[in-house]
């Protein structure tokens, strides 16, 4: 599989990316910070990536990077099998209720841009005629408004809407999208926060979300527990979310 | 990976100028693999490492260290944790030299590498550690007696030392730095890469023979003589048994097997269950200790057994079952690990045994290993001669148990591995350690306002808190 991933540096994209090579695939890395991306390569490579695994700078903050980025990664790999995004930007609720300038940055990042990016990649993946995937790191914070994630969350509701259309509309000519749904997964994102039961490990996660890419499965939470947890909290009463703090 | 935006970080109280949780941080248990002594405390997780040890008073990697090694000092909370900065740096097929990011596991390395032909020079009793706290902690194996620890097979150092800067030290660089580091426990400079050599394996499997010893005498002996022939040695030892029998064990003798005899698959590597919870602190009796040592040597048969092993099995027994230190329970347990010279010299490790059985039969778990010449590392544990690892829950009695320990381990010349404990007392250790001192010129040298500490370093090595 020749597969681009976009935040393959850090947390989930680095436990995807890993698994990747562990098998074989070719990788090629978009993200904003080339000596990072040079030690992941490097990884990733001695992993067993085929090829040379390679980089190319992209930024979530600035959609003008996009095309050249996807169009390079296209070029290093001879063809395009997959894009995974796994980059986005995270805060806590009370940091980005504080800071405007950081709130306007995640909400463009985690929905606009992002959803600006798969449109490029979209093009790329079914004019490429390979297999073809798409996978996306969206969240069950999407999933229904909750006090401690609502602003986070409310960017991941969008991308969610956005990409459950996109199956819609182009399942019929060949393209998978897959709309992760993970639930808390212990990364450096949420380093020092408290961890709450049915936390998932990356390598677990990454397990299950590999076996979607590999499947075209629509839509996957991860870990599977968290659709389960999540069914429940979207059947609580408003007057009940208005009372809990989770 | 979602990228957490940079949070307004306060100042701790008590003019600490580290880098300390926001108010979204809260402290919670730290604690190392003994469960004892817990702190309130925080660790600072990220996959930038150069960027969390800025100021930073500690690293902490997996927190399998027994004790208080990997705990802030009292008054500070917050240490930097390793474990996401794991990338493999470099690797060279033809030489078996890898470099890694600190926080890299040794069970990654064996997964990624057994196959291909390489292992780690020298393995701890567990594969959830990380190769910078293999450094930090110097670690030994069941081949010490031929291969040293693991600093021996380290060629370079990247660190980032107190004063901020960030530099690579080996044997020809900054050697002084080298060789205080290596065993140095953390608390010369934060490790941020490691540099080291593999080990070339003629197959992925193992060749062991195990036999029963029948006493404490005949133990030394056969893992002494053991030794002369088998590059992986240990001896399992029952000390809790009465008279005669005292000191029975089973002998592990083990080597790579060769190509030949070993199975056409290579092994794989299984994930464990987890102990889901605490079991009660009530639960593990002395009883338990005398019937669980008795069925393991009776079990084993008199005659000697081989074939061929998983190196899991070999190396990692105790790995099957993650989170085994919940056996303790919440009051936790440590495990005293003290060395004594003189292999020949039954008397003196008689002295040993008897102080332990003085004073009651706590000890759920003895190993007992040959130990080759000092290496390199200027604190570190190993020297000639042998060392006794004992499981002891920690209850009323376990502060008494190992000063009298230690007082025939001063009197006799040994000395006790920092990685494991939690009670040595200050003067103790300083008695045992005459090399304490040059050790701590080097690291102050290096760190003259002694910005780097730990609960461990407090506690005793003369550090002020």
């Amino acid at each position: 599989m020749k597969a681009v991933v976009f935040g393959g540096t850090k947390g989930m994209g680095r436990a995807l990316a890993r698994l990747m090579a562990e098998r074989g695939d070719a990788l090629c890395l978009l993200g904003r910070d080339r000596d990072d991306m040079a030690r992941s390569a490097t990884d990733l490579q001695i992993r067993g990536a085929a090829g040379t695994v390679g980089v190319a700078t992209c930024d979530l903050l600035d959609p003008s990077t996009f095309a050249p980025a996807l169009d390079a990664a296209v070029a290093a790999l001879g063809g395009l099998d997959a894009v995974v995004v796994t980059a986005a930007l995270f805060a806590t609720q009370e940091t980005l209720e504080r800071d405007d300038a950081l709130r306007a940055r995640m909400l463009a990042a985690n929905f606009t841009n992002t959803i600006q990016f798969c449109e490029l990649a979209r093009q790329r993946l079914l004019a490429a005629g390979g297999a073809a995937r798409l996978c996306v790191f969206s969240s069950v914070a999407g999933e229904r408004a909750r006090k401690p994630v609502l602003l986070y969350g409310a960017a991941k509701a969008g991308l969610s809407y956005y990409l459950t259309g996109l199956d819609h509309k182009f399942a019929s000519r060949g393209l998978r999208t897959i709309l992760v749904k993970p639930g808390f997964v212990k990364t450096g994102m949420v380093a020092g926060l408290p961890v709450p039961p049915f936390a998932g490990e990356p390598d677990a996660v990454a397990r299950v979300v590999l076996r979607a890419i590999d499947r075209g499965t629509p839509v996957v939470y991860a870990p599977g527990i968290w659709r389960w947890i999540m069914l429940v909290i979207r059947l609580l009463p408003r007057a009940v979310m208005r009372r809990i703090e989770f | 990976m979602n990228e957490p935006l940079k949070i307004a970080r306060r100042p701790e109280p008590g003019g600490d100028a580290v880098a300390g949780p926001g108010p979204e941080l809260p402290l919670t248990e730290l604690a190392g693999w003994g469960h004892y002594p817990v702190v309130q405390g925080c660790e600072r997780r990220s996959e930038d490492l150069e960027d969390i040890t800025r100021g930073a008073v500690l690293t902490r990697g997996l927190g399998r260290s027994y004790g208080d090694s990997s705990l802030p000092p009292p008054g500070r909370h917050v240490v930097a944790g390793s474990p996401l900065a794991d990338r493999l740096l470099a690797f060279d097929a033809a030489t078996g030299v890898v470099r890694v990011e600190a926080g890299f596991a040794l069970m990654n390395l064996n997964r990624l590498f057994l196959s291909r032909g390489w292992f780690t020079p020298v393995s701890p009793g567990t594969h959830y550690v990380t190769i910078g706290g293999m450094v930090a902690a110097d670690v030994h194996g069941k081949n010490h007696h031929v291969a040293g620890t693991f600093g021996e097979h380290v060629r370079s150092l990247r660190m980032r030392v107190a004063d901020g800067r960030v530099l690579e030290c080996s044997d020809t660089h900054e050697r002084d730095l080298f060789r205080a580091t290596l065993g140095g426990m953390g608390l010369t400079g934060h490790l941020l890469e490691i540099e080291f050599q593999m080990r070339r394996i003629s197959s992925p499997w193992m060749w062991q023979e195990s036999e029963q010893v029948p006493n404490f005498d005949a133990a030394l002996e056969a893992l002494q003589s053991a030794g002369r022939q088998w590059p992986y040695t240990v001896l399992w030892s029952d000390l809790v048994a009465e008279g005669s029998r005292l000191g029975r064990g089973l002998l592990m003798k083990t080597r790579w097997a060769e190509p030949d005899e070993a199975p056409a698959t290579p092994p794989r590597w299984r994930g464990a269950p987890a102990l889901p919870m605490f079991l009660p602190s009530w639960f593990l009796q002395p009883w338990m200790a005398t019937i669980g040592n008795a069925v393991i040597y009776l079990k084993h048969g008199a005659r000697p057994r081989t074939g061929i092993i998983h190196p899991e099995t070999s190396f990692y027994p105790l790995d099957v079952l993650r989170e085994w230190n919940r056996l303790y329970g919440r009051r936790g347990f440590t495990q005293y690990q003290a060395v004594l010279p003189g292999p020949h010299d039954h008397p003196r490790h008689r002295r040993f045994v008897d102080a332990l059985r003085a004073r009651g039969r706590h000890v759920f778990l003895c190993v007992i290993k040959d130990c080759g010449p000092e290496g390199k590392g200027m604190l570190s544990f190993p020297r000639p001669g042998v060392s006794y690892a004992l499981d002891i829950p920690v209850g009323p009695q376990t502060q008494a148990l190992v000063d009298a320990l230690n007082d025939v381990v001063v009197a006799e010349g040994g000395r006790v591995y920092l990685a494991k404990d939690a009670f040595t007392r200050a003067e103790h250790f300083r008695a045992m350690e005459p090399r304490l001192d040059a050790w701590n010129a080097v690291r102050r040298a290096w760190d003259p306002q002694a910005r780097l500490k730990s609960a461990q370093s407090i506690r005793l090595l003369g550090d002020d808190p």
